[in-house]
């Protein structure tokens, strides 16, 4: 089983580094949406950096994960480009889908990333089609579904369990529970348990603390591997919180006041990851500096590039539709 | 070259495909069937008998029953597609669109243009369709119309079974998702077809009979009325050119507008529904860019809009016949000449 405190100091330095950069983006396009430079809608990851890092810390480029409207921290996970990201973010037609999809659509198929997703849980069918993928071309590959409390009610999400199950697909379906489907609670939505269902489809699920980057990286490897070994699908439910509202612009009359403060002190992934690095004497703290230093120059760079690139031309309205038609 | 049934067809599309390239498996509801039992473990082929035969050949793990839940499995399909494979997933009715709609529409059809044109999606979901069958509402619609309306789509219709298995080969080979419409009615239907693989490119018409004096627009089950129709109204003096689309997107305006330039008149037979139908679409590409070519009104002859009956004299009444493009041919034949005569 792999213990997150056994991760060389590299790697210790890499999960905090993504999660950094993680933050200091999503707090960028805060910034940069409030001055009207961001088009449309975002849904920002801020807090949850733990469980998308934690898993995907598990994961290479043969393997696939598939995403939620909040999506740009799994991008950040599974290694993908933050300019390219940023621009795409902006609408630039350099950006990593050419300023066509957006903050809602960004993907990477090069680095397994699926895509963002505007329908909420229509995730899960697409990573059950990767893990078939995997499996049938014996990659030794695994698809990682991401999706929220909200989307667990989705038939889509409820049938690609059954359906993992009976064809034994390499995947493992994370729950991100934050509390909130958009602005209702999600005690009062999902009925049951997010592991009681699991279980009710055969499924293994383990609950995990989504602020303990280490529990996550704990939970999620011993499901990849299980997946990866031909032991098939499995569940994770990560309790967690945003530090953000449902959308930018969100103002989050659902919350008291003092909730948001109290997250960002007290159960901030990030910060209780540095504490434990730090006091375990792993990484010392100049090196984190560091790392922070070097994320919010990596962001900034990204910000100045997308505000200076260009945007999509009219002779970019009509390509990409097919491949050939 | 043998004579094959347009089943005969299919399977033998999916057959040489799957020897040709591994990466194409196909799944669906039944699709074997006989998964989980102690029977036969290729006891259906398919609901209607189409893929019989493909599983004891490539296997449980490129024929693969599903469970009966369309929006993981059609959704896997486009994911697997996605990522690698070229799934062929049955739908087994359209009807049945209405509960994995979004997996096509919103997923499918849109990862190309989103991710910036990055993405490959080589599927196909076959799907059943048309009236006839005394299966009502839920089991009889046509709906081709509403995935032609969606841009990233392509939608086949084979109206025989050589356009069955030309058509198929070439949405499987295709890189973009399509939808392959069979007509439930034409599964016995039999025809000459070679027995070698062959691609029929998308968006070619083929011209099944020449006429002069109107052309008939048809689309899937509809070509084989348009042809006895042009045949029996040959006999009265009035020859058809009768244009099989094949496939509504991409469309092939081109032959559609030379054939009505030629004619001056048009009727567009299609089992759908009237408005925002493959019938009001073909009308309105002619009427604006052909309109000084007509000599008269365009005429439609589709299904009613309303839902498919059971009855079989109300599904008789239903269905566009013989008759009534027959009908519709000497309306617009006859339109003017009153005027003239008076």
């Amino acid at each position: 089983m792999a213990s997150g405190l056994q991760l060389s100091r590299q790697e210790l330095a890499a999960a905090y580094r993504r999660m950094r950069l993680i933050r200091e983006f999503e707090e960028a396009v805060h910034q940069e949406f409030a001055a009207g430079n961001i088009p449309g809608f975002v849904h920002l990851y801020a807090g949850e950096e733990g469980s998308g890092v934690g898993v995907c810390m598990h994961l290479d480029d043969r393997d696939a994960i598939a995403s939620t409207h909040r999506g740009h921290g799994h991008c950040i996970a599974k290694g993908c480009d933050i300019d390219g990201m940023m621009l795409e973010i902006f609408g630039r037609k350099d950006g990593l889908c050419g300023g066509k999809g957006g903050s809602m659509h960004i993907a990477d198929l090069s680095k397994g990333m699926l895509g963002a997703n505007g329908i909420v849980g229509a995730g899960a069918p697409l990573a059950c089609g990767a893990a078939l993928t995997a499996k049938t071309l014996g990659t030794g590959g695994v698809a990682v579904c991401f999706y929220g409390d909200g989307a667990s009610n989705q038939g889509a999400v409820l049938e690609s369990y059954n359906l993992a199950k009976i064809w034994n697909l390499p995947i493992v379906f994370v729950a991100e529970d934050n509390g909130y489907a958009e602005s209702t609670g999600s005690g009062w939505s999902v009925g049951g348990s997010q592991s009681g269902r699991a279980n009710g489809f055969g499924l293994p699920s383990k609950e995990v603390d989504g602020h303990d980057f280490f529990a996550v990286y704990e939970a999620s490897g011993e499901a990849i591997e299980r997946a990866r070994n031909g032991g098939g699908p499995s569940l994770l439910h990560v309790r967690l919180n945003r530090f953000f509202g449902h959308f930018e612009g969100d103002a989050m009359t659902y919350r008291l006041p003092e909730e948001v403060p109290n997250l960002r002190a007290n159960l901030d992934p990030i910060a209780l990851f540095r504490q434990r690095v730090v006091e375990a004497s792993l990484i010392p703290a100049d090196e984190l500096d560091a790392i922070d230093r070097e994320a919010v120059a990596a962001v900034e760079h990204s910000v100045r590039l997308a505000k200076s690139s260009a945007p999509p031309t009219a002779a970019d309205l009509m390509t990409d539709v097919y491949v050939s038609y | 070259m043998s004579k094959k049934s347009y089943r005969q067809a299919l399977n033998e599309a999916m057959r040489q495909e799957m020897e040709r390239d591994p990466r194409v498996i196909i799944m669906g509801e039944d699709i074997a069937g006989g998964t989980g039992t102690d029977g036969d473990q290729d006891a259906w082929g398919g609901p209607m008998g189409v893929t019989k035969g493909l599983r004891p050949q490539f296997g449980p793990d490129r024929v693969l029953d599903t469970h009966l839940a369309e929006i993981s499995f059609v959704g896997a399909a486009a994911g697997a597609a996605a990522t690698g494979l070229r799934p062929i997933v049955e739908l087994m009715f359209v009807d049945f669109m209405g509960v994995c709609f979004d997996q096509i529409f919103n997923q499918a059809a849109k990862f190309r243009y989103m991710f910036g044109g990055k993405a490959v999606t080589p599927l196909v979901v076959r799907t059943m369709y048309g009236a006839g069958f005394r299966a009502a509402s839920q089991h009889s619609q046509c709906l081709y119309p509403m995935f032609t309306h969606i841009p990233g789509l392509k939608v086949a219709l084979p109206s025989n079974p050589y356009e069955a298995k030309g058509l198929l080969i070439q949405a499987i080979r295709d890189d973009d998702p399509v939808i392959f419409f069979e007509h439930k009615a034409l599964y016995d239907m039999e025809g000459e077809v070679p027995d070698e693989p062959y691609a029929i490119p998308f968006g070619e018409a083929n011209v099944t009979r020449e006429g002069d004096d109107v052309t008939i627009v048809a689309f899937g089950r509809m070509v084989n009325f348009a042809n006895e129709a042009a045949d029996n109204l040959a006999k009265q003096g009035i020859t058809c050119t009768v244009v099989d689309p094949r496939t509504t997107s991409p469309l092939d305006t081109e032959t559609i507008l030379e054939t009505v330039a030629e004619t001056g008149r048009l009727v567009v037979v299609d089992e759908a529904h009237p408005r925002c139908s493959m019938a009001s679409d073909v009308a309105g590409l002619v009427a604006e860019n052909a309109f000084d070519a007509l000599k008269a009104p365009i005429r439609l002859v589709t299904a009613p809009h309303a839902p498919v009956p059971f009855s079989s004299v109300l599904e008789d009444l239903y269905i566009p016949g013989v008759d009534k493009i027959e009908a519709a041919v000497h309306t617009v034949m006859q339109h003017g000449r009153k005027e003239a005569a008076e």
